[in-house]
């Protein structure tokens, strides 16, 4: 438990250490406002509801969160600090999860930068902030979930732009097999499957301002299998 | 204190390590020597639980590696090859970081983190990012990680490697004045860093144990005949026969005459041949004006096991 903690503030502190972690934040920051004024026209629907905006941040996720894992164990590998971190007494569920802990809190603060937008339509109408508050934790659920498949994918490689790529694609279709259009395609006996495995649909009923029990476990059950995936690949590496 | 046995790896069809066996006890500074790809690394590597044996066992002060892998690492201090270090971090915020791990308390820590920086000759660089450091600051930071929790067993892969001349003897040194209470395995392929810091030495080629014992054991095991260099007043029609003639040598070599003295190379089956090649000049009323044993140097006998071994097993 100390190590995880140890491990996940050391982590946290290399964010904010480098640069590009502050480039992927601003980005995301100016491409989520930049998506919602001027492609969603957010002024001239003339409603107070931040839909769109939750609308877009899955499809941006899906960019910056691979952006935010892809480096996480793939980099160690490159510089061989894995060697001395697997040879720390730290066990490897720590070492996972910390990282994983850091990672999240670090996308917790860049959705937390968001803040300026709930003022505004607070500001110009009367939202229903129910929803808002649903939509942001939607987005704190699909997000984390991004990253604990983009944390194992950079497990599994030293390359960080493999780690990237596979990361947003996975994370792409497990998103989109939810999507209206993909679900008439298919045989109508596997829509249910397809729908209760994807990311994006049970995101869409949180958003819509209805907590579901079954939402959150299913996000959470995405986290921790992948994660659970995470140490096995680590253990795995030992065996090699 | 750490017990090697049998241990056997495989990556994919090539033989790393096979059936290796070894013991070092406590206050010894064993050395891994070795080619490239001899298996020196892959041997650290199961012993500090990095990555797992195929066959065999390796315990740590009586622990096993595979089944009480946190208390082994707990007494391991262990410096892989090149120090890979993280370069966005201070010295001192890693090192503080490496501490925290090994469960140091922060006034504790703080007191090892002043004696690393001074015995690592790091004070000037404390202040620095790890990025930003030449390669022998990062190998003395890289060691100053493997010390800070004052380990019973030290294990480093190469550790003056990228190292200047001056930086080498103080880090050599260094390893010496451990090595009095702890356990050190080095590895490395530099022939004298091991007959200045080791007290013993593994010879590794090929994943197997070709040689093993003090450096001076191996050098004076001399494999075959006692070879003699002697020097003597006179010319070399009336020497060499007279060598010869005595049944001392298997066989007389010239090496040189000059200034009314010759010099042969002369090797010998016999226990003592020092003695009888004196008393030889004796009778004979020679100028003796050297006579020493040649000793194999550990150079020597590292090529020859090295080379010949492969072709002969």
């Amino acid at each position: 438990m100390r190590n995880m903690l140890t491990i996940a503030g050391k982590e946290l502190r290399s964010y904010f250490n480098s640069t590009i972690a502050y480039v992927f934040m601003v980005l995301f920051l100016v491409l989520s406002s930049v998506f919602l004024f001027e492609l969603q026209k957010f002024f001239v629907i003339n409603q107070a509801t931040l839909r769109d905006f939750f609308g877009l941040v899955p499809i941006i996720f899906l960019f910056f969160v691979p952006a935010v894992s892809m480096r996480i164990w793939a980099e160690e590998q490159k510089l061989g600090t894995l060697e001395t971190l697997m040879t720390l007494p730290v066990r490897d569920w720590e070492a996972v999860i910390g990282k994983f802990l850091a990672a999240f809190v670090f996308l917790l603060i860049t959705l937390a930068l968001t803040f300026p937008l709930p003022i505004m339509v607070s500001a110009l109408g009367n939202p229903d902030s129910g929803a808002i508050f649903c939509g942001y934790l939607g987005l704190a659920l699909l997000g984390g979930s991004y990253l604990a498949i983009g944390l194992w994918i950079s497990s599994l490689t030293e390359n960080q732009i493999v780690a990237f790529i596979s990361a947003f694609v996975i994370c792409l279709v497990l998103f989109i097999i939810g999507v209206d259009i993909i679900l008439t395609a298919v045989p109508r006996g596997l829509v249910p499957f397809f729908k209760g495995l994807s990311l994006g649909s049970h995101f869409s009923s949180i958003e819509r301002g209805v907590i579901d029990s079954r939402d959150i476990i299913y996000y959470l059950s995405m986290i921790g299998f992948f994660l659970f995936l995470n140490v096995r690949t680590v253990e795995a590496r030992r065996a090699l | 204190m750490i017990e090697v046995r049998n241990i056997q790896k495989h990556f994919g069809a090539t033989v790393a390590l096979d059936d290796v066996t070894f013991d070092v006890a406590r206050g010894e500074v064993l050395g891994f020597l070795g080619p490239n790809a001899a298996g020196k690394t892959t041997a650290m590597r199961i012993i500090t639980c990095y990555i797992a044996q195929d066959a065999g066992s390796v315990t740590v002060a009586g622990h096993d590696t595979r089944e009480e892998s946190i208390a082994v690492r707990q007494r391991i201090g262990y410096l892989p090859e090149s120090a890979p270090l993280y370069l966005d971090m201070g010295v001192i915020e890693y090192l503080r970081f490496i501490g925290h791990i090994r469960g140091l308390d922060d006034p504790h820590l703080n007191t090892r983190l002043a004696e690393m920086i001074e015995v690592c000759g790091l004070r000037r660089m404390s202040h620095r990012t790890i990025g930003t450091l030449s390669k022998g600051f990062r190998q003395r930071v890289g060691l100053a990680q493997t010390l800070i929790h004052d380990p019973d067993v030290l294990i480093l892969d190469e550790p003056t490697s990228g190292l200047d001349p001056n930086q080498i003897i103080e880090i050599r040194e260094l390893i010496k004045t451990i090595g009095q209470q702890k356990t050190v395995i080095l590895s490395t392929h530099i022939l004298p860093e091991v007959e200045t810091t080791c007290s013993r030495v593994l010879i590794i080629n090929e994943g197997r144990i070709v040689a093993s014992g003090t450096p001076g054991e191996l050098t004076s095991r001399g494999e075959g005949d006692a070879r003699i260099h002697v020097t003597v007043k006179g010319t070399p029609e009336t020497i060499e026969p007279a060598l010869r003639r005595s049944g001392i040598a298997t066989e007389v070599r010239l090496l040189g005459a000059d200034a009314g003295r010759v010099r042969y190379a002369i090797a010998s089956a016999e226990e003592e041949p020092e003695e009888r090649l004196f008393q030889l000049a004796v009778q004979n009323d020679w100028v003796l004006t050297e006579l020493h044993r040649e000793s194999l140097s550990l150079e020597e006998v590292f090529t020859r096991l090295t080379t010949q071994d492969v072709t002969s097993s």
